[in-house]
């Protein structure tokens, strides 16, 4: 494909510019390769990386990630640096499922010690995790209690006796972001998230029992607790309908008042408020709890998981040695810390299907991980397994401390709807090795694993550029989706 | 006349309505909306939920007459049969919808749509039809 049929322009093996034309105020820089731009095809995304540089106060590039692909307004795999007195902050560049996210738990088994019982694991987990279209949980919470939770994050979780405070060390922001109000949440949003707390969900969400595959970096493994053939979990889900109905209720405040911002926006997806403004400051304390009530829920996921393994296994907590290796989001707007220009300056980083990877060092990081850097958790589709990579310098100073997120839709759902029609997925998995099971069978189709990039050319791309390191390559057993 | 048909878009559902009138085009939106998510022949009318909505355009409005919709599904575990609009203009849209509460002993659920979006909105007509384009985030 020639340049000006995709307008990019190849600054080296593992980078793409978009120039600047318009009213582009910065350039684009997509991280990607000859493989991935090629079977891009006609996917309107690099349009929207340029789309994203027209907003203001961008700071230097709009930047996208190798699994980029099409999104509303901002691609998915996007990551855009705004300045907080002049740059804006927009719903549509966090995206619909706020604090979307995973988490890996490691295990004290090898491959061995569940070999024969992974159909039993799988279903006791299915059994155990409430998963599926509009699936309720457990609770039923109470207006107060719900409130803590939306402040409070995953540490509300450990207070009611989901998991340990040792958990709350390696989550992201230690599960709560600052600056979260309820009180700017709709009476909606807190009726959706009432019953919802401790599910999965559905689409690519799921809870994937793995083994460790490869090492690839035998220091940083070992600081993050992993070894060949170690069983871990992994588990990826988000706000459900409470982050979704806050991303919509924005959404729409921000389109209403589109016409105040006093500049064009190509899109109406990318409606937008100044940072500075009461609306965008009320959208982030907004958002902020949305991104809170995701680690409670990822919080209670894994405490279920610990107490089905204990249940099936028989073995005491002691012995499983269920332990949280890291827990991080891939949809999210945050303030943080960046040298423009040599002088510290306060950003607001949006990520939306984009994972923060912090350089050895960081202040943010738990001691045990300050040297190998951050932990970065890259999910791929159901039943190809993930990687681990961790953080580096070079992300933290080329892409605002950021990487991919996972393996990124190539296939409409329709299209993978007709490509797995007449295919028995649940048997072609476990012919494959990895047992599955789905409340919808609907998702399973939708989700097939040819529907998304290659995750081992997605990881190669930002290992190759640096923005990230590899650690370990982790593969499927089983998998509930749902 | 067809009510509607779903097209492919990426990640997501696409979906083109017709009407006669543009009452006619806001009722199967809200049919098209239930007749994707659930088996329609299954739901009873057995209540009624009314449906008030404003926007700033025809556009404008579909996007928030659907929001609202599709809430009473996400939101209120409510299945609709039917939708009829009874008041109409560029501006506002008053109807009622006819269904009954979401048993999962009884109701399968199809497909999950999660939100509505602005992307690529469109309403347009001709004296005799009015089209709508709406894509939803599944």
């Amino acid at each position: 494909m020639s340049e000006q049929m995709t307008g990019l322009k190849k600054i080296d093996d593992c980078r793409w510019m978009v120039s600047m034309t318009g009213g582009m105020r910065v350039p684009g820089i997509i991280y990607s390769s000859e493989k991935l731009i090629k079977e891009m095809g006609a996917d309107e995304s690099p349009k929207q990386v340029a789309n994203v540089a027209h907003l203001p106060g961008i700071v230097k590039f709009s930047l996208a990630m190798p699994d980029m692909h099409w999104g509303y307004g901002f691609p998915i795999g996007g990551v855009a640096a705004f300045d907080l007195e002049e740059g804006i902050i927009s719903p549509g560049g966090v995206g619909y499922d706020i604090n979307c996210g995973c988490r890996l738990v490691t295990t004290r088994l090898a491959l061995e010690d569940v070999r024969d019982r992974v159909q039993d694991l799988v279903r006791a987990l299915f059994q155990n995790i409430p998963a599926g279209v509009g699936s309720k949980g457990v609770l039923k919470l109470a207006a107060r209690d719900q409130k803590k939770v939306l402040i409070d994050g995953a540490k509300w979780a450990v207070d009611q006796g989901y998991g340990t405070q040792e958990d709350l060390e390696t989550t992201e922001d230690r599960g709560a972001v600052k600056g979260a109000d309820p009180e700017k949440i709709s009476a909606r949003a807190l009726e959706r998230g009432r019953e919802q707390l401790g599910t999965l969900g559905s689409g690519n969400h799921f809870l994937e029992i793995e083994v460790v595959e490869e090492i690839f970096d035998a220091d940083a493994a070992a600081a993050f607790g992993l070894e060949r053939d170690q069983v871990a979990v992994l588990i990826h889900s988000g706000s459900r309908g409470l982050g979704y109905q806050v991303c919509d209720d924005y959404l729409a405040l921000m389109v209403k008042h589109i016409g105040e911002l006093g500049f064009p926006l190509p899109d109406r997806q990318l409606a937008c408020a100044y940072l500075s403004s009461p609306r965008g400051k009320d959208y982030l304390a907004a958002m902020a709890c949305a991104a809170n009530y995701a680690w409670a829920n990822r919080q209670m996921l894994m405490h279920w998981t610990r107490e089905t393994f204990e249940k099936v296994l028989r073995k005491p907590p002691r012995e499983l040695g269920m332990k949280l290796l890291y827990d991080v989001c891939h949809n999210i707007a945050k303030l943080e810390q960046f040298v423009v220009d040599g002088k510290e300056k306060t950003l607001c980083i949006h990520r939306k299907g984009a994972t923060r990877a912090f350089p050895p060092g960081h202040p943010a990081l738990p001691g045990q991980y300050r040297k190998a850097g951050q932990p970065v958790l890259i999910p791929g589709d159901m039943g190809t397994g993930s990687y681990v990579l961790a953080g580096t310098e070079r992300a933290f100073t080329e892409t605002f401390g950021s990487t991919c997120h996972g393996a990124g839709r190539v296939m409409s759902r329709t299209q993978a709807m007709k490509a797995s029609k007449g295919r028995a997925i649940t048997r072609e998995m476990a012919e494959r090795g990895i047992v599955i099971m789905a409340s919808g069978k609907g998702t399973l189709s939708e989700e097939i694993p040819e529907a998304y990039k290659n995750l081992d050319e997605v990881v190669d791309v930002v290992h190759r550029a640096g923005i990230s390191r590899k650690v370990a390559k982790l593969r499927a057993l089983g998998c509930i989706k749902g | 006349m067809e009510r509607y048909r779903v097209f492919d878009h990426t990640a997501d559902l696409g979906m083109e309505i017709y009407g006669r009138t543009a009452g006619d085009l806001f009722s199967n939106a809200a049919f098209a909306v239930f007749d994707i998510i659930t088996d329609l022949s299954q739901i009873r009318p057995r209540e009624t939920r009314d449906i008030v909505v404003e926007g700033s355009g025809w556009e404008d409005l579909l996007v928030n007459f659907l929001r609202e919709v599709l809430y009473l599904f996400n939101g209120d575990s409510f299945l609709s049969k039917e939708c009829f609009v009874s008041e109409i203009d560029e501006v506002r849209v008053v109807g009622k919808v006819s269904g009954e509460q979401f048993d999962p002993f009884r109701h399968r659920i199809h497909k999950e749509i999660k939100a509505v979006t602005y992307h690529q909105v469109m309403v347009r007509h001709t004296p005799e039809l009015w089209t709508g384009k709406v894509i939803f985030d599944v």
